[in-house]
């Protein structure tokens, strides 16, 4: 595995150097996966919730449907839709590279990355929060608490910046120990090498589920950080962007008009003037994005709205029972909203 | 030729610019003096979340060479044991040597690293019931928790008394030489030297008192205050490395030892020396010859197998520039290439070093 990862990181850099300069990969991602005929997106190594293999090697979780999503809207074919397993350290190579077209990999949306590292994020798909976790029998209630405590985090990811900034900021002393992988910081956390293990709320709840004995750990209700995760492209193409930006809205826009999965076949008769237009009944909307006209149609009807996303992969009835929180939508005062499609 | 690689060069170097160039990623050295915000968690040298990036460069290779000079040395020492343990006539030594020999070399270095870590650490205590000795010394799944050894201003006693026998006992045994060449009378210096070594110490003493205090470390809420920690991680690396590559120094010791000729050592036992000193005097000066060269092979790799850290979160050069530093920063292709040249330049040093211990051996035996 880890000369898989070596070799990756190599590769990829490889690609950056030997790419040539005349086949601007930058400006076409749309043609270049309409020939290839699926859509490669990057994914986690194993979120529960957000990208997660099962025994078989389907992928389920929000970020997976998404992507399953974009291949509804420009294939009318979920199913057209390869996952790549991607470390936190490896994301950003990946998608400079070319190796992947899209990262809905959990990822925080800030400044710098946003900036500097070549991509762009069009859209937050999870509202989330910086954490921590503890074993119930430690008796720290607050993360106020956790002076002097050792964490365990994953490398490579906001979560070890915001931790030095908590601590500093509170007058409190840590220590880090900061793993490649997921899996081996919760490994490190359950045998006792850390008090605590920190990381975006929703994954604390994912992870809690692998431990041993999940009922022996509590999250810490204290939400330290702002993370927006949502699905990043390369810089520089504003066709591709678009298309993922609208794919997203027009799943929650479907939540909104409370259009599902299920009903979108009988709405297709809705006089409502909205519905018409996300339906592609109506404007030039998919021929603008250079999709076709049915792409919220299939998106919605094969993977379904946003509400639907939600509740069927880290929603209350799953085994994460996350609350809608920050993403309700706004008109249930949440944070999802959809600029108008028109 | 030369030409063509060059301009081939000049050919990517312009490439990878004008790419990240289209595709807005930063380019350059520049943030290597940016600040890095993220906390390390063995450092040899201050360090803090306010430090720059190329303190992290720093912080990581004193890390990685901490590992990997360690490993050689644990690997050496070990390694000639077992290849000469290897060769024994005590059949149990021989065997076990040999068992030995087989299971480690033959299961993967990454799982070695992985035993020795999440294998140990599950079964230590948790800080609060950690295995004390004597209160003073700690040991529990946080690592080994040691007293810290601060020098006071009297160490500047004892080191003056430290020079002074040093110096007495060079000048001394140049005497005993000279003397020794021009009248062939032996002088044994040492009793000289220990007097001089004593005398100047107890003068210290007189005047300094006790030249170092202990920083006792204690259990304050979830972990040990003071003293030194010896981390898990690092332990478990160090183990894992010495370990795994002393089955293979143990083999290349066997083979130096076996290449030299059986005559070699019954000429030994024909002039009456006993087995142990003809092995050290005449076997293994002879040997090594043979051993040094596959043995520096075995050097490389060891550091070049330490970069497998990253798996256990030792912040070697690896795990902390190019993972974190290489996450935060984002310039993969400046970052890469620093950690290989580093690379690149521990491995020819070691090369060098090694070459020319060779050398100067080669040249002994051949006069012999």
């Amino acid at each position: 595995m880890q000369i898989k990862r070596l070799a990756f990181g190599a590769v990829s850099s490889l690609l950056l150097v030997l790419a040539p300069i005349s086949a601007s990969a930058a400006g076409n991602t749309l043609e270049v996966v309409k020939k290839r005929g699926h859509v490669q997106c990057g994914v986690s190594q194993g979120l529960p919730g957000f990208s997660n293999p099962d025994d078989k090697g389907n992928w389920t979780g929000i970020d997976v449907d998404f992507c399953k999503a974009v291949a509804a809207a420009i294939f009318g074919d979920a199913g057209k839709v390869k996952f790549t397993p991607l470390s936190a350290k490896e994301r950003f190579t990946a998608i400079q590279s070319g190796e992947v077209d899209i990262i809905a990999r959990n990822t925080t949306w800030s400044m710098h990355r946003d900036t500097a590292l070549g991509v762009d994020f069009r859209a937050v798909n999870y509202y989330d929060g910086q954490g921590f976790m503890v074993r119930a029998d430690l008796g720290v209630t607050s993360s106020t608490e956790l002076d002097g405590a050792t964490l365990c985090t994953n490398q490579g990811t906001t979560t070890e910046l915001n931790a030095a900034d908590y601590f500093r900021a509170n007058n409190m002393q840590y220590e880090i120990v900061a793993f490649e992988k997921a899996d081996e910081a919760v490994a490190a956390y359950n045998s006792g090498r850390c008090d605590a293990y920190t990381t975006d709320h929703s994954a604390l709840y994912a992870q809690r589920l692998k431990l041993t004995d999940p009922q022996a750990h509590i999250v810490l209700p204290e939400i330290i950080s702002k993370e927006p995760l949502g699905p990043a492209v390369r810089q520089g193409d504003n066709v591709w962007g678009d298309i993922i930006a609208w794919v997203h809205y027009a799943t929650v826009a479907a939540e909104e008009l409370g259009v599902t999965s299920k009903n979108i076949v009988s709405m297709g008769n809705s006089t409502n003037p909205s519905v018409k237009r996300l339906l592609g009944k109506d404007g030039t909307f998919g021929a603008n994005l250079g999709i076709p006209a049915d792409w919220a149609f299939q998106a919605v009807k094969q993977v379904g709205n946003y509400g639907e996303i939600f509740e069927r992969n880290v929603g209350i009835n799953t085994p994460l029972g996350i609350k809608r929180g920050y993403n309700a939508l706004w008109t249930d005062g949440g944070l999802q909203y959809a600029p108008p499609i028109r | 030729m030369l030409g063509a690689l060059v301009l081939a060069m000049v050919w990517l170097v312009a490439n990878v610019q004008s790419n990240l160039e289209r595709q807005n990623i930063n380019s350059g050295f520049g943030f290597l003096s940016e600040r890095a915000g993220f906390g390390i968690n063995q450092t040899l040298i201050e360090y803090s979340e306010d430090s720059s990036f190329a303190r992290v460069l720093t912080v990581g290779l004193l890390n990685t060479l901490l590992v990997s000079v360690l490993g050689i040395g644990l690997a050496t020492v070990l390694g000639f044991v077992l290849g000469v343990a290897r060769l024994s006539s005590n059949w149990l030594v021989n065997k076990a040597a040999m068992v030995y020999v087989e299971i480690f070399r033959n299961v993967p270095l990454l799982l070695h690293i992985m035993f020795w870590y999440f294998g140990v650490l599950r079964n230590l205590p948790s800080p609060r019931k950690a295995v004390s000795l004597g209160d003073a010394v700690f040991l529990s799944n946080r690592g080994i928790v040691v007293p810290a050894l601060e020098m006071t201003a009297a160490a500047w006693w004892y080191g003056a008394a430290l020079a002074v026998s040093t110096t007495a006992y060079f000048w001394l045994r140049r005497r005993a030489r000279l003397l020794r060449l021009a009248d062939g009378t032996a002088q044994s210096i040492w009793r000289p030297v220990s007097m001089i070594a004593m005398a100047s110490l107890a003068f210290a003493a007189l005047l300094g008192g006790v030249p170092f205090s202990f920083d006792i470390p204690a259990l304050k809420g979830f972990n040990f205050r003071g003293g030194i920690t010896v981390i898990p991680e690092f332990v478990a690396l160090l183990l894992a490395l010495s370990l795994y590559t002393a089955a293979f120094i143990a083999e290349i010791v066997r083979a130096g030892i076996q290449s030299v000729s059986k005559g070699q050592r019954e000429a030994a036992a024909a002039l009456g020396l006993p087995d142990n000193t003809a092995l050290r005097l005449v076997v293994i000066p002879q040997a090594l010859r043979v051993i040094i060269p596959p043995l520096t092979s075995q050097y490389l790799n060891l550091t070049k197998n330490s970069s497998l850290a990253v798996a256990i979160a030792y912040p070697d050069i690896v795990s902390v520039f190019a993972g974190t530093t290489l996450t935060q920063v984002g310039q993969a292709v400046e970052i890469i290439f620093i950690t290989m040249m580093i690379y690149l330049t521990l491995s020819l040093l070691t090369s060098f070093a090694m070459n020319r211990y060779n050398a100067r051996i080669a040249l002994v035996g051949q006069k012999s």
